[in-house]
């Protein structure tokens, strides 16, 4: 969906973007009442693809057991949409994403992104679509932070809220991860100052070392024990080298190779900076509550107990707001020991709580 | 965190008579919390048959994932720890149906309760029963009974108390009593004129509606 000069993005840094673009994937049929529509948000990584095969990397969609014919967001029942966030790299305007001022690609020229800008963009976008109000907005992780922001900006153009694995605002410890993250790419000679697109070289290794560390902190100890252990990689005995001797530094380099291969550089220091910047409570003077006062939205916060990048506790202190703003809120904590990435993966729990849900909201939204 | 097995119901609807006779004390249109709510069905009772708004806590995954079924607003949470969260007259009423007896701090909860709601309906097993008193009095046994069906060792039910024991925490921490029902076996409310020793020796639960002083 494109947006002409008439219709510039005004973002949190002070700029109008324009032109800018969005690109989103549909699912589902929209009702007469345009009632049953559902925005999923996608992860820092993640992109529209939430339930098809993946045109760049031939993988399935990123949330197949949680969308889906049958699943917990019924395609068969709602008209589910989802949209590459601004500042990203899969169609929707990004630094990679030519400037019209120079003809080259904005690079570092590019607006610093928040998670409002994410959402006023797909407000932008829900609009086009001629939806007045949005059913259920789910997401986790950054999804989660679109879906709370959603709720916050828009408050009465959300029905349900299913912020998942998330929080209200990024820790000081989330950010320092992303931080590293960030100068890993940016201490890459080949990341030429964020002009690598102009110079024709890619900063592959300090991208691949920053997903390497995020990697980890998106697991558990628990996990990796059980899945890596201390297992030597195709080989008995240490090799008293640098080699990948153990499972777990084969398979972290592995997701760090994989990684470049489809996510742009520049996207990732624009996307993890508009996650560090995320601090609802900070636009109502520290008070979250304040945030949700009056909110006649339906939430329900999902966290998981290993998750130690979003934990419980940044959970509950949503649902903590959000009872003192009298709003209505469901909250339950799935049991599970794979870390933060479990709200991705086949949690049981999370899909039951999920369904229950998004049914009793339907019931109450009248959705057939 | 209930306790109560096979409760008694009502023969037409279904409903627990405990829960009908707490639904009977709520106003419809209220803001309605219900502590310990398990699988939901009491707040679904109050929402279908008196419109309100109701909210919950629940301790177990099980409970609160049953609850969200049926569309309600449920969080998974510990009345031991989780009251204090909550803001003042947040609630018109707080429900606390058989389960102050397992919570740590029945005294604190029950102040939380008075705090949080303009009122709190709080029911829980009678240890003054005569049937837990000859159990424990002529058997030299700890009670296990259909109200109580655990044993010793196993039981989440840490703090029983007795009917008159109850009213006399309601006097130490200023509540007033609105309404005090016991419930007989089974589960119909005994008669108002009995006096306080006979519903504290024949009642297998009591029943009671709370206002802060």
């Amino acid at each position: 969906m494109r947006f002409g000069a008439d219709e510039p993005l005004m973002m949190d840094a002070g700029v109008a973007l324009s032109p800018w673009q969005i690109a989103y994937q549909t699912y589902g049929t929209l009702n007469a009442d345009r009632s049953n529509a559902v925005l999923i948000c996608h992860a820092l990584t993640g992109d529209q693809h939430v339930a098809n095969d993946n045109p760049v990397t031939a993988k399935p969609g990123w949330w197949l057991p949680m969308v889906g014919p049958g699943r917990p967001v019924d395609t068969n029942r709602f008209f589910v949409i989802c949209a590459n966030v601004i500042g990203g790299c899969m169609g929707t305007t990004g630094p990679a994403s030519i400037n019209p001022a120079t003809g080259e690609p904005y690079a570092l020229d590019f607006p610093v992104v928040t998670v409002r800008d994410m959402v006023r963009a797909q407000a932008a976008l829900i609009e086009r679509l001629g939806i007045e109000t949005l059913f259920c907005v789910v997401g986790g992780s950054m999804g989660g932070m679109q879906v709370l922001q959603w709720a916050v900006t828009y408050p009465d153009r959300v029905f349900a809220a299913l912020p998942i694995a998330t929080a209200a605002r990024h820790s000081a410890q989330n950010i320092a991860f992303h931080e590293v993250g960030r100068q890993a790419v940016m201490a890459d000679p080949e990341w030429r100052r964020g002009r690598y697109l102009v110079e024709g070289t890619r900063p592959s290794k300090g991208l691949a070392v920053a997903r390497m560390g995020a990697h980890i902190t998106y697991l558990s100890e628990m996990a990796l024990h059980r899945k890596f252990g201390r297992n030597f990689q195709d080989r008995s005995a240490p090799t008293f080298s640098f080699d990948a001797d153990f499972q777990i530094e084969s398979y972290l380099r592995y997701q760090g190779i994989s990684f470049v291969e489809r996510f742009d550089a520049n996207s990732y220091l624009y996307v993890t900076r508009a996650m560090d910047y995320f601090d609802l409570a900070a636009e109502h003077g520290g008070s979250l509550a304040k945030a949700f006062k009056g909110s006649a939205t339906r939430f329900c916060v999902i966290s998981f107990t290993s998750d130690w990048l979003f934990p419980t506790s940044d959970s509950r202190a949503i649902v903590h707001a959000l009872n003192a703003a009298a709003a209505s809120v469901a909250f339950v904590e799935v049991e599970s020991d794979k870390g933060h990435d479990a709200f991705l993966l086949d949690e049981p729990e999370m899909f039951a709580a999920a369904r229950g849900f998004i049914d009793g909201a339907a019931r109450a939204r009248g959705i057939a | 965190m209930t306790a109560a097995a096979l409760p008694a119901t009502d023969s037409e609807s279904g409903h627990r008579l405990d829960f009908l006779l707490v639904a009977d004390m709520v106003e419809p249109g209220s803001r309605v919390l219900d502590i310990g709510c398990g699988d939901g069905s009491l707040l679904a009772l109050l929402r279908d048959r008196k419109g309100v708004d109701g909210r919950g806590i629940e301790i177990s995954r099980e409970g609160v994932n049953a609850c969200l079924t049926k569309g309600l607003a449920v969080i998974q949470g510990d009345a031991d720890t989780d009251l204090a969260d909550y803001p003042d007259d947040a609630f018109d009423y707080v429900i606390l149906s058989q389960t102050i007896q397992a919570t740590r701090q029945p005294r604190v909860v029950l102040e939380h309760l008075l705090r949080i709601g303009r009122r709190a309906i709080v029911s829980f097993p009678n240890f003054g029963h005569w049937r837990v008193r000859f159990d424990l009095g002529i058997r030299g046994r700890m009670p296990v009974t259909e109200n109580m069906p655990y044993s010793w060792y196993d039981t989440p039910n840490i703090h029983f108390c007795t009917i008159r024991d109850f009213v006399e925490l309601c006097r130490e921490v200023g509540a007033q009593m609105e309404k005090a029902v016991a419930l007989n076996a089974a589960g119909q409310p005994m008669r108002m004129t009995l006096p306080w020793w006979a519903w504290n020796l024949l009642g297998d639960q009591g029943v009671f509606l709370l206002k802060r002083r």
